[in-house]
């Protein structure tokens, strides 16, 4: 469980997160949505450690990051997997070693230990003739399932993922979805997607914050999102005219139109 | 920064490969383009001076001293390095500066790599080679020197060795490897830099890349000078 309070970050002047306290829960697959520029990524990145809160607190499982040493800092940090907006592979390796890599890093485990915990989580996110191929010679979506599978490589306690999906046409996008909530379910890890793909929100979305100009506008489950009147988050959904459509049809279904 | 390059370094079987790879890639790579340059510069300079040598009373052994000094003072450390800049610093500014924008250094960061440490130290290792590739360039610099003056029937293969030995001074050797060292330290660290905080996209990459290069070179120029100053003169 991850829980926050009270979150506020500026870049120079421009104020980009406005207080932001909320929990994400463990074994569940937490979304941030809202608009481009609407702050997802610097929170996200906030969580991360790769942005220092100006106020505000960070706690993992009781951790208080702030108050955490130098050492215990990067010991949280190998317990943490991170799927960035463009996948962020090293470009100078090949698949299979961009996967091994933090166990190289951080773990003691023998060359043959890597490579059977390697060939396992590839296999693991349906990757299995790409071993030797550079992130350049294969597909978006599959550069994605790697990034995937170097997150989870070291068995995470805690799962972030940028737009895992961006790019990727719906079908992918969907794959990919229901392979992180299936990761997050089977290893009881604390997953936390940006997103503002409302797809991903129907698919995955068991626990939703809206973000709003760095303002936490709404929050609650994808069912939540049909009934609340709450305006901000009713205008971003209803940007897409398939979805106008299903509120009211669940709307009827549910007798309170 | 340099600080941080230091710190928390890596285990030292990942850094090993690090340090072999940016060997490869920054010295044993740039062999081939600084052994061509040198040897037909220290060619024309040979010719140039003793085309200039129209007076009979200067003898021709003037000609191989004119190649040592030019060579080893100026033409290996400095020239060689501002060539450098260009090649290895601009490769060193794009490939850092690209692992920023595609937030590959965000990755490091988060596992936990002083990614630092992972990107400049091996670099600083690697160039700590760079005196050999100069030693090279003097060398070359002066063979060419050799063969465009006896072949072209400027001067006497005896003649150049004599000049190549009169008046020789070993500290300008320990001179040419002093700067030799400051550049290297300044080859891996400003492109580096440039890199590790540049802003931005694709775009910006290739524009870190001249800047880089352009502050480079004036660093070594001003380097140069300043060194120049406090180590020859008296
Ligand atoms: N390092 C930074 N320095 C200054 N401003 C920044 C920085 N990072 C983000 N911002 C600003 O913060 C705001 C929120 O950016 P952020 O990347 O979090 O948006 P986002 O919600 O992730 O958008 P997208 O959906 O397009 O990825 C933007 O206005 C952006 O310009
Ligand atoms: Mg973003």
């Amino acid at each position: 469980m991850i829980e926050i309070k009270n979150i506020e970050k500026s870049f120079g002047d421009t104020k980009v997160l406005k207080g932001i306290s909320t929990v994400f829960e463990t074994g569940k697959t937490n979304l941030i949505i809202g608009q481009s520029g609407s702050g997802k990524t610097v929170l996200l990145k906030t969580l991360l450690g790769i942005h220092y809160p100006d106020t505000g607190t960070i706690s993992f499982d009781g951790r208080i990051y702030s108050d955490l040493t130098a050492d215990e800092k990067r010991e949280l940090r190998t317990e943490i997997g991170m799927v960035f907006q463009g996948s962020a592979l090293f470009d100078s390796m090949t698949v299979e070693e961009n996967v091994g890599f933090p166990l190289k890093m951080f773990t003691k485990q023998t060359p043959k230990e890597i490579q059977e915990r390697v060939d396992f989580v590839l296999k693991r996110v349906n990757l299995v003739d790409a071993h030797k191929k550079k992130p350049s010679e294969i597909s978006g979506g599959m550069q994605k399932r790697v990034a995937i599978a170097r997150a989870i490589v070291n068995k995470p306690k805690y799962l972030f993922c940028d737009e895992p999906n961006s790019g990727l046409d719906p079908k992918t996008a969907i794959v990919i979805d229901n392979l992180i909530k299936e990761i997050t379910e089977e290893y009881d890890i604390t997953t936390v997607i940006n997103s503002h793909d409302m797809n991903s929100v129907m698919e995955i979305g068991e626990k939703i914050i809206f973000l709003k100009e760095g303002i936490l506008a709404w929050e609650g489950t994808k069912k939540d999102i049909f009934k609340t009147d709450n305006e901000a988050i009713v205008d971003f959904v209803y940007s897409s005219n398939l979805f106008k459509k299903i509120r009211k049809a669940q709307n009827k279904e549910h007798g309170n139109d | 920064m340099l600080k941080e390059v230091f710190n928390k370094p890596l285990k030292w079987s990942a850094m090993k490969n690090l340090i072999f790879k940016e060997v490869d890639d920054l010295i044993i790579g740039s062999l081939g383009i600084v052994a061509f340059i040198s040897f037909f510069v220290g060619g024309v300079v040979s010719i140039q001076t003793a085309l200039n040598l129209t007076n009979p009373l200067i003898p021709r052994n003037l000609i191989g001293f004119a190649t040592r000094q030019s060579v080893i003072l100026e033409f290996a450390p400095t020239f060689i390095s501002i060539i450098m800049a260009g090649k290895v610093g601009s490769f060193i500014t794009s490939s850092i500066g690209t692992m920023r924008v595609t937030e590959q250094i965000d990755a490091l960061e988060v596992m936990g790599v002083n990614s630092l440490n992972y990107l400049v130290f091996p670099k600083i290792i690697a160039l700590l080679l760079y005196p050999f590739v100069i030693g090279i360039s003097m060398f070359l610099g002066i063979l060419g020197g050799w063969m465009a003056g006896v072949y072209g029937g400027f001067t006497s293969s005896d003649e150049f060795i004599q000049g190549l030995q009169m008046d020789f001074i070993p500290f300008h050797i320990a001179y040419a490897f002093i700067k030799t060292m400051i550049f290297a330290l300044l080859l891996a660290t400003i492109p580096s830099y440039h890199g590790y905080f540049m802003k931005g996209g694709a775009l910006e990459v290739g524009k870190a890349s001249t800047v880089s290069f352009v502050w480079t070179s004036v660093s070594i120029i001003l380097a140069n000078y300043i060194l120049t100053q406090l180590l020859l003169s008296k």
